[in-house]
């Protein structure tokens, strides 16, 4: 941080665009005024595998309004240059739109209807008549053949399962979760000559300009993506998907700019997914519970042109001490659209394995949940011998276990019961890494005392508006009002994508930079200014506050931003702030924490889980904007509730349809489901992770939800579920 | 969406004749537009009959109620002799939906609501209800959701409707007006079950309208009441659920009325339940014995097995809730 007093960051403010939201005035992707604007509507192919054998667009062609039928009969063909500065997965190629007459999944784009209005377009697109010949897809993951796998291991852990004392030998199941943000994906295309503008619904307008340039063949600043507001997205965004190419490519063909909103169905397979897993866990220990060993064989579901992974593997090597560990990760290749990363991918789907094994052994040994992770606890990070930068994990069990009032737990399952319900508590752990990654910022502080700062960046909901702004505050010396942070622009300097908690860490750091250069600026004028009344005082004595410069002693002695600049004759004062990211050999392990405390309700009889109440206890370094991040915690727990209990996206595997793509029939938490939440995050910083001290929050609120849930089901029935979600005829 | 004409009526002479001409009625509009946006309906005409007078509840002279086609859904269970004299009725309404539909929806809607398969409102899928002699791909495919009672060889989709479950038990009538004037339907023959002609869902002839559900007046006191067994709290549609009015005088059971819904293509009327109460005295073993005859007939499909036991269950719960353990 700088040396400048703390005045917002800290405080529980509430977010900047908060009025602009509720007011309906802010503009997400679809509602951007475009002069001009006709519409798009997808075509989606209704096999699961195949080839396309004919088109027949007359019928839609012959409706008022309908202006252009494309397809891979008429496409132009694209560049599709390879783009590794990108989400997409290094390995596969990835679906090129009308290219071809191959379908690879069900659902696949294969044409689109472009009209003057929606209406049209949608009548359209239902009149396009495709004809296919169809294989049988392979969507099952039970069944379908695995590649080959990526290992790690650190000892011997074959040799120590076999003479382990105690064993737990378990194979757990995930199914597949859309993120099903409230938002649909869109998107609004123009071009003028070969510059695109593309306002989209992304958490990387980075990503998207340079996914567009290298599949159109642009250079890269010929396109400007724009994308101020995303309502919700939990990873969706993270990378530009075919319907994006198919709106520019539409805009193209027609040479009108075309808005192209995805059906809530087809989100289900235009954007990506949190992949299913089957996922077996061996556990060892000694009769005190140490864990001598652990073997992790995982399989989890991607598309047959891409080779999506997730970071799946990390929890299995840093959680818990363990000298013998090994791991298998298995992608399989099926019939479907490709998996992207959705809140805590790949740490939530092992958390949730790892938890309910260790919940296993603490039951068969009969050691209480807490204890026996306290007797696992590690020194330092055993996958990389490096010592942690901050793990206070016991703290967070131990407030937690204090706070949630672990201690009426009864050990022996089923031994609680409320009239028909069985009442039952659960814990987890939840880790989840610290990424950081370079970004830049922009900084202005113009004469009238007001300032802005930009950054390519996103807000998906976080609330990176409001936490950019109170860092920008704080460092600048300015009130909250006086600053605005701009961001999703990719005219604005560039940033990492927004995901994977490390927006705050990474744009933050750049805003400080920033901001601290523009401070020290205005500082060194002041002191070097005869006229000011800080002339001569030492740079460092002086600080700013409420965009007045001042000795840090004497307040008094001092005067205003305003002042100073329109005495000196400067319009303005700016700078460039930047973060490098984390050193190349790190000589920390970068990680937050949490413990989470579930209470449910099951029904004896009828086998329905309750969620009574949760808890999360987090260790995420500072927390620069408290309301917000428990906005994130309550987020995180709602949406864990909704991947134990509820969140399924279910395939027919005779023909790769996806059955429930609809709010109706996917369910997520309503209100009624989610009573109460509490979150403490612990007080603190991380000094080595970044400038800030913070370890990104976002993420690790989600993980070990669903574990807390299916052990306090356990808990409270004596059943084990090791399927997730967690349904009534599992409990019957 | 297919283009449509929509007219709007203001006396039932006008709808009947639009209807005979095959306009489709439209009231709340909860269920219709959605599926006309899924191209799953594609009627040529829609007539507005919104603005007619059947929104109306009021007893009967021998102390049942009339509910008009066009109380909605919140009126119909916030109405003081809905919820005095049948409490199942306003709480199936009320666990239905959302409270944004209830107010929208109709009751006349409602039980003419359709089937939430989803292979029947996904246009590319076959469907012999949406489109007859094309397949049923439900019953090989995912069918967790589907029913288990009533079901045929052509269609095994449930009827989704709360109201309707509770109008099965207590033996409702459907009042229509068509052409040649009015007639009662008995509830128990209004909605068909699917046999080899799913596509035809209730025994209304071509342009009749429904005007009134009327609930026959039943024995006092009578106790009832609905519950909903479904993944989520709210907002979602039954699993299994259970009607019950118990009408019960010097101890011993003197009517029953049982009706299931969530497992029958359509509202699974019990009399085998009802049978197995009359006569009997409340007790915790007579609502196990009762409940074990709910599930009689049942065929269960690949991923709706549990249903079976969750109906029993379910049935057991409510007439224990309803008559009490003593």
């Amino acid at each position: 941080m700088s040396p400048q007093p703390q005045a917002a960051v800290g405080a529980p403010l509430s977010r900047v665009e908060g009025r602009l939201k509720v007011t309906g005035k802010a503009p997400y992707a679809a509602e951007h005024d475009i002069k001009g604007v006709v519409h798009a509507v997808i075509v989606d192919a209704s096999i699961g595998r195949g080839r396309i054998t004919s088109i027949d667009t007359d019928d839609a062609l012959a409706q008022p309004g309908v202006l252009k039928v494309i397809h891979h009969g008429n496409a132009p063909k694209l560049p599709y240059k390879d783009n590794p500065a990108s989400n997409n997965p290094p390995d596969g190629r990835r679906l090129r739109v009308f290219q071809d007459d191959k379908v690879l999944f069900h659902g696949q784009p294969v044409a689109v209807v472009v009209a003057t209005t929606l209406e049209a377009a949608q009548h359209g697109a239902s009149l396009v008549k495709v004809a296919y010949d169809a294989q049988k897809p392979s969507t099952d993951l039970a069944k379908a053949k695995a590649d080959k796998p990526t290992k790690y291991a650190r000892g011997d852990a074959a040799a120590a399962l076999r003479s382990a004392p105690v064993r737990i030998d378990a194979t757990y199941q995930v199914a597949r979760n859309h993120h099903n943000a409230m938002e649909p994906h869109a998107t609004i295309a123009r071009w003028s000559g070969n510059k695109l503008t593309v306002w989209d619904k992304t958490q990387w307008v980075v990503g998207t300009q340079t996914e567009l340039s290298t599949v159109f063949g642009v250079p890269a600043d010929s396109v400007r993506v724009i994308s101020p507001y995303v309502g919700g997205a939990f990873g969706s965004g993270l990378r530009c998907w075919p319907h994006t190419v198919v709106a520019a490519l539409a805009a193209r063909v027609t040479r009108r700019p075309v808005k192209l909103v995805l059906k809530r169905r087809q989100q289900y397979f235009n954007t990506g997914f949190r992949p299913s897993y089957e996922y077996r866990l061996k556990l060892g220990s000694n009769s005190q519970g140490r864990l001598t060993a652990m073997a992790h064989e995982m399989d989890a579901e991607t598309s047959s042109y891409e080779t999506f992974t997730e970071s799946v593997l990390f929890p299995g090597q840093m959680l818990y001490s363990t000298p013998n560990v090994s791991q298998a990760y298995r992608t399989v290749p099926l019939d479907v659209n490709t998996p992207i990363y959705m809140r805590g991918p790949g740490f939530a789907t092992a958390s949730f394995v790892i938890e309910s094994a260790m919940d296993e052994l603490a039951a068969k040994l009969g050691i209480d949940p807490i204890e026996l992770r306290l007797r696992n606890e590690p020194s330092e990070d055993e996958s990389k011998n490096l010592p942690f930068s901050t793990r206070r994990l016991r703290e967070c069990y131990t407030t937690g276990a204090r706070a949630f009032g672990w201690d009426q737990r009864r050990a022996k399952p089923r031994s609680r019961r409320e009239g028909d319900w069985l009442i039952g508590m659960g814990m987890a752990a939840g880790v989840y890494d610290t990424a950081r990654m370079p970004a830049q910022a922009r900084i202005l502080l113009n004469a009238d005392g007001t300032a802005v700062v930009d950054a390519a960046a996103s807000d998906m909901g976080p609330g990176t508006y409001t936490s950019q702004t109170q860092v920008a505050a704080d460092a600048l010396g300015l009130t909250m009002r006086s600053v605005t942070f701009r961001l999703g622009d990719s005219l604005f300097p560039p940033t990492p994508p927004h995901g994977g908690s490390m927006t705050m860490a990474s744009v933050g750091s750049a805003v400080l930079d920033g901001c601290n250069q523009v401070r020290r600026q205005a500082i060194k004028l002041a002191v070097e200014d005869r006229e000011s009344p800080l002339y001569g005082v030492e740079a460092e004595d002086v600080v700013v506050r409420g965009g007045r410069l001042h000795t840090k002693n004497n307040p008094v002695r001092g005067e205003t931003y305003k002042s100073l600049l329109s005495r000196n004759k400067r319009s303005h004062l700016e700078a460039k702030g930047s973060y490098a990211g984390p050193a190349a050999k790190e000589r920390h392990s970068f990680y937050a924490y949490n413990a989470t405390f579930a209470e449910v309700a099951v029904d004896a009889t009828l086998g329905l889980v309750r969620v009574r109440r949760m808890l999360g206890v987090y260790d995420a370094g500072r927390i620069i904007s408290p309301k917000l991040a428990e906005s994130q915690a309550i987020g995180g727990i709602t949406g864990g509730i909704g991947t134990a209990l509820l969140e399924h996206t279910v395939t027919d595997h005779r023909d790769g349809r996806i059955v429930n793509a609809n709010l109706a029939d996917y369910l997520v938490p309503v209100n009624a489901d989610v009573l109460d939440i509490q979150a403490i995050y612990l007080d603190g910083e991380d000094r080595e992770a970044d400038p800030l001290g913070v370890k990104g929050l976002g993420e690790v609120v989600h993980v070990g939800v669903a574990p807390a849930i299916a052990n306090a089901v356990f808990n409270a029935t004596g059943r084990r579920v090791r399927q997730l979600p967690i349904t009534a005829e599992a409990l019957l | 969406m297919y283009p449509f004409e929509y007219t709007r009526v203001s006396d039932t002479k006008d709808a009947l004749t639009a209807g005979r001409r095959g306009g489709r009625y439209i009231a709340g509009g909860t269920t219709l537009v959605d599926l006309m946006r899924e191209t799953v309906e594609r009627p040529e005409t829609v007539v507005d009959i919104s603005g007619l007078p059947l929104d109306e509840v009021t007893a009967t002279e021998r102390g049942g109620l009339r509910i008009g086609a066009l109380v909605t859904m919140s009126a119909a269970a916030a109405h003081p002799k809905v919820r005095t004299l049948f409490p199942v009725v306003s709480q199936s309404l009320e666990l239905s939906a959302s409270a944004q539909l209830r107010n929208m929806a109709t009751i006349g809607g409602n039980i003419m609501q359709r089937t939430r398969c989803t292979y029947f409102r996904d246009v590319t899928a076959a469907c012999n209800k949406r489109e007859p002699g094309s397949g049923c791909a439900a019953r090989e495919g995912y069918n967790r959701s589907h029913a288990i009672l009533g079901t045929s060889d052509a269609c095994v989709a449930t009827h989704p409707s709360d109201v309707a479950v509770a109008f099965a038990a207590l033996e409702a009538e459907v009042h229509v007006l068509g052409a040649d004037g009015q007639r009662r339907i008995p509830f128990a023959d209004f909605l068909l079950r699917p046999g080899s002609t799913p596509n035809r869902e209730q025994a209304l002839r071509k342009g009749e309208l429904i005007t009134a559900v009327e609930i026959p007046a039943l024995p006092r006191p009578l106790a009832s009441g609905y519950l909903k067994v479904r993944d989520r709290q709210s907002y979602e549609f039954a699993l299994t659920s259970a009607a019950v009015a118990l009408h019960i005088r010097g101890g011993v059971i003197r009517e029953a009325k049982v009706a299931a819904g969530g497992v029958g293509t359509v509202p699974w009327k019990l009399p085998a339940v009802e049978q197995h109460l009359v006569g009997e005295r409340p007790s915790a073993s007579l609502w196990a014995a009762a409940a074990a005859k709910a599930a009689d007939g049942a065929r269960p499909l690949a991923h709706n097995r549990f249903k079976t036991d969750l109906l029993k269950r379910t049935v057991e719960r409510k007439l224990r809730i309803v008559g009490g353990t003593k």
